[in-house]
């Protein structure tokens, strides 16, 4: 599974990334709809935000709208997705994104735009391991235990 | 479950008895403005507005409901009338998918254990789905004279009446076969709720409803429970088998808010929320709502054997952790979208020990607090598996498990001390801790026969019954049979606590928790110590309540999880940070601006219109908030003496009686004298901050102050003043 990695050391905040990722996945020109989010912080540092596929969202998802596709990537199918945001609630990292204008929440799909937009080579396409969720693995949860037969 | 031929079959033998076509409006704001009347009767169906008026004054939910009851009943009405109605609807706020605990329905009929309005609240898609499908609530009348059931099609914008003369009637086989009967395929399952009843619901008088839900990640259905005051046995005395609605695309914007944006952001700061601090504080993700099991029994409030008592050495083996164990973890377990708070638990492959479907392996939903300390200590049933089984076949057969548990406990007091016998229980040994005389019993009752046909009436009408007939002591029974206006108590163990007395017993439709939980604040914190602090109390918690009932909302979301700094805030009992959210959700479904205190006004309304519809019918009059004594205090001397040094020091310190010297008797009697005062005195006062007579009847200065001075109920109250 390839995951867009940060270095924000490296990060000049020209928010190309930013405004590539909402032109080419988003197709918008507003920035607040892209998948990586740049921050400055009070102190001067840069904050960059993208989801890194780690999948936890996909258990909290109460209609099975989230799911990780052939090559891993962790994606929203918008059909069945009813806005619910818990895995915006929920996402580890704050990745999930949501925007006044729509009524489903976006993430990062890893397809490396933003990677190949950065002039200052801040990003990078990583590959990743993780364990995969209950869901991808077809079982409803952690299973309970069981009585014995003879209990009565 | 049967094949896709068999339901095929089932289907066919389905009679249309009516179609209704209607113009499926857009919901708007919260509101599709328009509520179902269904006559199962004389097969009409047709549609009514929802005016400005009801909106204002009623907001939805418990609101419409018994405004559409109060126009359909009369003052003789009894709950087996054709004309009483069940009338289901969600309010405002209900289908919102941001925010946890947003989808419920609220339920009323006139009750057969009460004989007065009973109002209940629950999970499951039904209510959101019949919003979506066009319906603000649906109101039921008549009595079918053949099995029937009613098919809401939002997407096809038609409602049908059906014979149903084939399905099986309990919940757990007859919501699969319906949900696979008018789904168009297995996706769409998810866009299909069922409420059904069950067998038990025919034979007893404590039925419930079950209201169901497509889990997509089990794979099955799940069922939420309408559980108080007879509703199940309204249903089936009208011959309903099921409703059927079904509405495919739910969205995030299906509730259509005047202000998305707002909700978005007020749920997600919610799921953060529970995401952060669940886990440090109730669990409920995990646990659910039994995490309360070795929290009461530490407080000595855990009901054991019939409310005698309030803890037991043995309340270790269904504390949390048996119940973590056995719940299936790691799955979004919400009883609506959005509900991250997730405390509709399940214990999965349950194989089943008795009744009619022993040896299948089944889900049980559940078990909750209420049922496990009902079903379990309160019956000296301490045992996991009994407590499984007893919750799965209450919810099939349509019985609820608090009326179920409370009524065992004091049918198993009643047997140990001798007023009935193995005669009157047609030989089954009801020793507190007997789970197969339990288990028993209530497959009697499914069955409508021997001494179940007396156990499924509820303690009151039991009550009689042995008195009448067994020469039981009445008054004896009185003190010990756990109902207050015909319903059972849930499960809390009050009689230290006097604030939970009147939260109780004072409310509008008997003893059930969601109207006030005071214990803490009142018992274990001495937050409110005065009548009037607990006056001010048991007016604003019933109220603050009661705003749940009319939006669709769960109560759990407001104070089972709590901000991190919520300690540090001026009143942490009111979780000022989630009573801000609310008033955002409102105002930003239905483009309002309400404030905090207008939560308070618009309850208020629906509250004192309740209490006169209990008026109207006979009943709502102080006399009937009287308490059992075993809620204020010990009937007995095994209770007495079990906590002999409370009591005595009790006597020493409240009555001003010397406890030195004198027999247990005295010292019960003096108790009593003094605790029984209290609860008068803690009467008066509540009646006075709710603007009511001493005779619990509202004042006319204050239905015209909170602007229900409609002249049909100023005429009700005028007949009391
Ligand atoms: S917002 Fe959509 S994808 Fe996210 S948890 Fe809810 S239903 Fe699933
Ligand atoms: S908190 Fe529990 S009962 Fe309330 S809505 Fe959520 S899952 Fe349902």
């Amino acid at each position: 599974m390839k995951y867009v990695k940060c270095h924000p050391d490296k990060c000049g905040y020209k928010l190309v990334c930013m405004a590539t990722c909402a032109k080419k996945v988003q197709k918008s020109d507003d920035p607040a709809l892209a998948n990586i989010v740049i921050t400055k912080k009070d102190d001067g540092t840069i904050d960059m935000n993208v989801c890194n596929q780690c999948g936890q969202c996909i258990d909290v998802c109460p209609t099975g709208a989230l799911y990780r596709n052939k090559p891993g990537v962790v994606r929203i199918n918008k059909d069945i997705c009813v806005g619910c945001y818990t895995c915006v609630g929920f996402c580890p990292t704050g990745s999930m994104r949501t925007h006044e204008s729509r009524t489903v929440p976006f993430k990062c799909i890893s397809c490396g735009n933003c990677v190949k937009a950065c002039p200052n080579k801040a990003l990078a396409h990583e590959e990743g391991e993780f364990e995969p969720s209950y869901f991808e693995k077809g079982e409803p949860g952690e299973p309970g235990e069981t009585f014995p037969k003879e209990y009565f | 479950m049967p094949t896709a031929k068999e339901l095929q079959a089932m289907k066919s033998k389905h009679n249309v008895l009516a179609t209704f076509s209607y113009d499926k409006p857009k919901v708007d704001k919260g509101y599709a403005n328009q509520t179902l009347y269904v006559n199962i009767e004389s097969n009409e169906i047709k549609s009514k507005p929802v005016t400005q008026d009801m909106k204002d004054k009623f907001i939805g939910g418990r609101g419409f409901d018994l405004w559409l009851l109060w126009h359909a009943v009369n003052d003789d009405t009894r709950w087996d009338s054709p004309e009483n109605e069940i009338c289901i609807a969600t309010g405002p706020i209900g289908g919102t998918t941001q925010y946890p605990g947003t989808g419920k329905s609220l339920v009323t009929t006139i009750s057969p254990t009460t004989e007065q309005v009973i109002d209940s609240n629950v999970g499951g898609y039904f209510g959101p789905l019949l919003k979506f499908s066009g319906w603000d609530a649906l109101e039921i009348q008549g009595k079918a004279t053949e099995e029937i059931i009613i098919v809401i099609d939002g997407e096809e914008s038609t409602v049908t009446i059906e014979t149903a003369p084939e399905e099986p009637v309990d919940t757990h086989i007859l919501s699969e076969i319906l949900t696979d009967m008018y789904a168009e395929d297995e996706d769409d399952r998810r866009n299909v709720s069922v409420v059904s009843a069950g067998r038990g619901a025919e034979h007893a008088l404590i039925g419930c409803l079950n209201f169901s839900l497509w889990d997509v990640r089990r794979g099955g259905i799940r069922v939420k429970q309408a559980g108080r005051g007879g509703i199940g046995s309204v249903f089936r005395n009208k011959k309903l088998k099921a409703l059927v609605v079904r509405q495919p695309g739910v969205s995030g914007d299906s509730n259509n808010p005047a202000d998305l944006n707002v909700i978005q952001k007020t749920g997600v700061k919610m799921h953060r929320e529970i995401c952060t601090e669940d886990h440090r504080q109730e669990r409920m993700r995990t646990t659910g709502t039994p995490h309360l099991i070795e929290v009461m029994n530490a407080y000595d409030l855990l009901p054991v054997h019939n409310f005698q008592y309030g803890k037991h050495d043995d309340t270790p083996k269904i504390t949390s952790d048996v119940w973590f164990k056995l719940f299936t973890q790691g799955i979004p377990d919400g009883c609506w979208y959005g509900c991250s708070m997730a405390c509709a638990k399940t214990v999965e492959n349950f194989e089943l020990r008795t009744g009619p479907y022993k040896g299948e392996i089944v889900r049980v939903d559940g078990p909750e607090y209420e049922t496990a300390a009902g079903v379990g200590s309160n019956c000296g049933i301490f045992d996991p598996a009994a407590i499984l089984e007893l919750n799965f076949y209450c919810d099939t057969y349509g019985v609820d498990t608090i009326s179920w548990g409370t009524t065992v406990a004091f049918l198993m007091e009643c047997y140990e001390r001798g007023i009935i016998n193995k005669e009157h229980t047609g030989g089954l040994e009801l020793k507190f801790g007997n789970r197969e005389a339990s288990l028993e019993l209530l497959h009697q009752v499914a069955r409508g026969e021997g001494f179940g046909l007396i156990a499924g009436q509820g303690i009151r009408r039991i009550k009689k019954i042995f008195a009448d007939k067994f020469g039981a002591d009445i008054n004896f029974l009185n003190d010990i049979g756990m109902e207050n206006k015909g319903l059972e108590y849930s499960q809390y163990v009050s009689k230290e606590s006097l604030a939970q007395q009147g939260g109780y017993a004072l409310t509008n439709k008997g003893p059930q928790h969601d109207e006030a939980w005071l214990i803490f604040m009142d018992m274990v914190n001495n937050q409110i110590p005065t009548f009037e602090d607990k006056a001010e109390a048991l007016h604003y918690f019933p109220l603050w309540r009661t705003w749940f009932g009319l939006n669709g909302l769960c109560k759990l979301p407001w104070n089972d999880v709590t901000p991190a700094d919520n300690p540090e805030t001026d009143e942490p009992n009111k979780v000022p940070e989630h009573v801000d959210n609310y008033v955002k959700l409102f105002n930003g479904v239905t483009g309002m601006n309400i404030t905090r205190e207008e939560i308070i006004l618009q309850s208020k309304r629906v509250y004192d219109f309740q209490r006169v519809f209990n008026i109207r019918l006979g009943k709502g009059l102080r006399k009937f908030d009287a308490q059992p004594y075993r809620a204020a205090g010990p009937v007995t001397k095994e209770e007495y003496e079990s906590r002999a040094e409370r009591y005595d020091g009790q006597l020493k310190e409240l009555v001003g009686f010397d406890p030195e010297g004198k027999s247990t008797e005295e010292k019960l009697a003096a108790l009593r004298v003094y605790k029984e005062d209290q609860y008068e005195k803690l009467m008066d006062s509540v009646y006075k901050r709710r603007g009511w007579t001493e005779n619990a009847v509202p004042k006319i200065e204050t239905l015209k102050e909170i602007g229900i001075d409609y002249p049909e109920i100023v005429e009700v109250v005028k007949r009391h003043l």
